[in-house]
């Protein structure tokens, strides 16, 4: 049985990024892969909880795409799971709806992966930074894959982006299928590699 | 107009108006005020005023008729219900023990059983008019004392009913004076049970119409949009009342309580109160002169003693058993002082009833004589009693109960939120307030609307909002925020104006319906105005843009930052705009003024063009390419 996708796509201001604009064109016009984008849905930050829980329901893998503003998730996101990951749902007494989801980030940042590390600007490795999304999806049960990262994003040439695209499009094919090799997903810092492996293969 | 009755007229109210501002400067109330200046030009200091008192009284009784009315008119039957424990319990208590002990008095003293019956009845009663105008000029309404005198005063007042239509009861037939004044003629020759069953047939009267006959009528008149119109058929309404009753030889008073009581839940209810209450205060204050002048002080000087010895007793009898009455009922020491003080006096209603019984002949001349004076002594001596009580025995009892801050009672609705005006405007923001659980007193001017909102739930209250006394009727004192809603800019503005003078402690949230409007209101000081032609337009040119391919959030980012710019430049151009030429509202300003503002536009950055969350625009990128 194939797996559902839902891309929470959280971007406030898309009409300025190249590279989201363009990673939502590989999105596989798929009838289990959802789009939601949030900022176009909620541009007023009033979630519909009752609407995204029957969503997340509906999915198996949940994919979390945006830029990686101050080594984090841009605010509507941040209010989206404030929300709707409610104690008694998500986590806690009976809180079970996301057991056994996968969730992963797709991200877009500046800087090149040299920098994101121990004694050098940024200090820490981006799945580092990521802790609190990954405790996040522990506390509620879900596998937190690792992300799925674009570098140099302002710098990036035209043929870089489009590799990364098709990179992205191969990744969600991928993921529909069952019997995901999660062990060996693991085994990658980023599941671009993972993806870049399979392609070779 | 006579020249007898302009210079009547120039007496009694030159004695009210000097009196009353000496009273206030000397910090006594306006009773004592009345009271003194009815004295004054009575027949025994200045004589001004001769035996014509009588007529001034017969006249002013209707002070206290409109006072029971306003009193009717605040009660509805739903709260009445609420308080029935207490005007039941304490007042059968006041009444009918106060009753007995005269009675037995009256017994002991020698008197006929149905003598002693009917001066014990009328001497139980207390003053309403002094005590619920001295306890509101005190702020003192909400108190415990406040409401337990309410309590007791309404059981007098409505146990008046009874008492007048059993008085005929009493009397033997064959010896009734004849009397000229009262209009009784029509009942007076009927046997005693048929007139007991007219009082019954006239009360009844009053509740049916109260309810069928005169809101509709008022409906047809509010309909007209004539204030004076509105104004005489309350006065209409009060007078006619009064006029059935007295027909069947019942107190006015009653009637008019009884109508204000079916009325109290009508749509008319802040608009009557707003009517009547001038012409309540100028009547009451009569009222009192009228019983400062009757004071016979004649038969005072005569039987100096006796008289002194009446007014004592009775006040000393009253007082002990309202200290009982209120210590049962578990009232703090200080609260169920001010209770006994207040009500210790005997009150108009001994006048009523003393002179019907006289007429029916069931007490002599003398008594008669000496108790009508004993009973206006003892009203005037009621207010000196409480300033004793506030003076040197409250401040010993420690703890004084005043006004709660929060609007607890019961006896009179009011919400923190007014709203007038209610069309689409004010009603959407109702809709909104209750949906959250706010409750607000409604104002609006349209008859038909409010008839239909009343079916629809919403406690609507027919009446023209810019009236001051109207907005004080609906709780202004009380209210936290006054939400200006009426349709008309120039009613609104006026509204506002009159709101930000007298009732200065209320937030005002106006709305606009344009700039123009809101360059008026922020001159008066408002800071919260609204203007209808902004944030719908916005909204609209903002979903405009989405149609046109913006992202939805940028678009709402926008429309928000257009608005705040929007209000800021209102600001500064609201002292602009009398640099623009001073003919204020023509065509040519307003496209002036259009022209001023988009030139601004230009000068601002209002597209979206920042810098932050780095990145260029796709179409900047080619360019450089």
């Amino acid at each position: 049985m194939q797996h559902n996708i839902l891309i929470l796509f959280a971007h406030p201001r898309l009409e300025r990024s190249k590279n989201h604009h363009q990673l939502l064109q590989y999105i596989p016009k798929s009838k289990g892969i959802t789009l939601h984008d949030l900022y176009e849905e909620y541009p007023d930050f009033n979630i519909d909880v009752k609407r995204e829980k029957e969503l997340l329901t509906q999915h198996d893998i949940i994919i979390w795409q945006h830029p990686f503003y101050w080594y984090s998730i841009p605010p509507l996101l941040k209010q989206w799971i404030d929300i709707v990951f409610e104690f008694g749902w998500a986590y806690g007494t009976g809180g079970t709806a996301l057991r056994g989801k996968k969730v992963l980030h797709v991200i877009t940042t500046g800087d090149p992966e040299t920098v994101y590390a121990e004694n050098q600007p940024h200090s820490f490795t981006i799945p580092q930074l990521l802790a609190p999304l990954q405790q996040t999806a522990r506390e509620c049960s879900m596998e937190f894959l690792p992300p799925f990262v674009i570098h140099n994003a302002h710098r990036l040439p035209f043929e870089e982006l489009e590799k990364h695209c098709r990179d992205y499009y191969l990744l969600l094919v991928l993921l529909q299928q069952d019997n995901l090799p999660l062990t060996v997903i693991h085994q990658h810092k980023y599941i671009n590699y993972w993806v870049q492996n399979k392609r070779e293969a | 107009m006579s020249e007898f009755f302009l210079l009547q007229a120039i007496i009694y109210l030159s004695a009210g108006v000097f009196c009353v501002a000496l009273a206030k400067r000397i910090g006594l109330n306006s009773v004592l005020g009345y009271l003194i200046g009815g004295m004054l030009i009575g027949p025994y200091i200045l004589g001004l005023v001769g035996n014509e008192g009588e007529d001034i009284m017969h006249f002013a009784e209707f002070g206290v008729v409109m006072m029971l009315f306003l009193i009717g008119l605040e009660l509805e039957p739903a709260q009445f219900w609420q308080m029935r424990k207490a005007v039941l319990g304490l007042g059968s208590i006041q009444f009918g023990v106060t009753t007995l002990l005269f009675y037995g008095v009256g017994l002991a003293i020698g008197w006929q059983w149905q003598m002693s019956l009917a001066i014990a009845m009328a001497l139980s009663m207390s003053s309403t008019a002094i005590v619920l105008q001295t306890l509101k000029e005190k702020g003192l309404s909400q108190s415990a004392a406040g409401q337990a005198s309410f309590s007791v005063l309404l059981f007098q007042d409505i146990v008046v009913i009874p008492i007048l239509a059993l008085l005929p009861l009493l009397t033997s037939q064959s010896q009734i004076h004849i009397v000229e004044k009262h209009s009784q003629a029509i009942i007076k020759d009927l046997p005693a049970w048929l007139q007991t069953a007219m009082v019954i047939g006239a009360v009844a009267t009053v509740l049916l119409a109260g309810n069928y006959l005169v809101v509709p009528i008022l409906r047809m008149i509010a309909k007209t949009k004539l204030r004076e119109l509105f104004t005489a058929s309350a006065l209409l309404l009060v007078v006619s009342v009064s006029y059935l009753m007295e027909l069947v030889g019942l107190s006015a008073a009653l009637g008019a309580f009884l109508a204000g009581v079916v009325l109290a839940n009508s749509e008319f209810r802040h608009e009557l109160e707003s009517n009547i209450q001038p012409f309540k205060s100028l009547l009451l204050g009569l009222f009192f002169i009228g019983v400062g002048a009757s004071i016979d002080f004649k038969l005072i000087a005569q039987k100096p003693l006796l008289v002194t010895a009446i007014v004592l007793g009775l006040a000393v009898l009253k007082a002990v058993v309202l200290f009982i009455a209120g210590k049962i009922f578990k009232m703090k020491t200080d609260q169920n002082i001010l209770f006994t003080f207040g009500l210790a006096q005997v009150g108009e209603f001994a006048f009523v009833v003393l002179s019907f019984s006289f007429q029916l002949a069931i007490i002599d001349k003398t008594w008669n004589d000496l108790l009508m004076a004993s009973t206006a002594v003892s009203m005037t001596l009621s207010p000196i009693l409480l300033i004793i009580n506030e003076k040197y025995i409250d401040p010993y009892l420690g703890t004084q109960e005043k006004e709660p801050d929060k609007s607890t009672d019961t006896i009179e609705e009011k919400h923190d939120v007014i709203i007038a005006g209610f069309g689409h405007f004010g009603s959407t923001i109702g809709r909104f307030l209750r949906a959250n659980g706010i409750e607000a007193t409604i104002l609006d001017f349209d008859s038909d609307r409010v008839d239909l909102l009343r079916k629809m739930g919403f406690k609507v209250y027919y009446g023209d909002a810019t009236r001051i006394d109207l907005i004080a009727a609906a709780g202004a004192e009380n209210a936290k925020i006054l939400i200006a809603a009426i349709d008309s800019p120039a009613a609104n503005a006026q509204l506002i104006k009159n709101v930000k003078k007298h009732f200065p402690h209320l937030h005002i949230l106006a709305r606009a319906k344009n700039r123009f409007d809101a360059y008026e209101l922020m001159d008066v000081g408002v800071t919260d105005i609204y203007r209808e032609t902004l944030y719908t337009s916005v909204h609209l040119a903002v979903d405009a843009l989405k149609f046109l391919g913006f992202r939805a959030y940028t678009a709402t980012r926008q429309g928000q930052n257009f608005i705040r710019y929007d209000e800021k430049s209102m600001r500064k151009l609201q002292l602009d705009r009398y640099n623009l030429q001073q003919y204020a509202l023509s065509a040519k300003h307003q496209i002036e003024m259009q022209e001023k503002l988009l030139q601004e536009d230009l000068f601002q950055n209002l597209t979206d063009r920042g810098h932050s969350w780095g990145g260029t625009l796709p179409h900047e990128e080619e360019a450089k390419a």
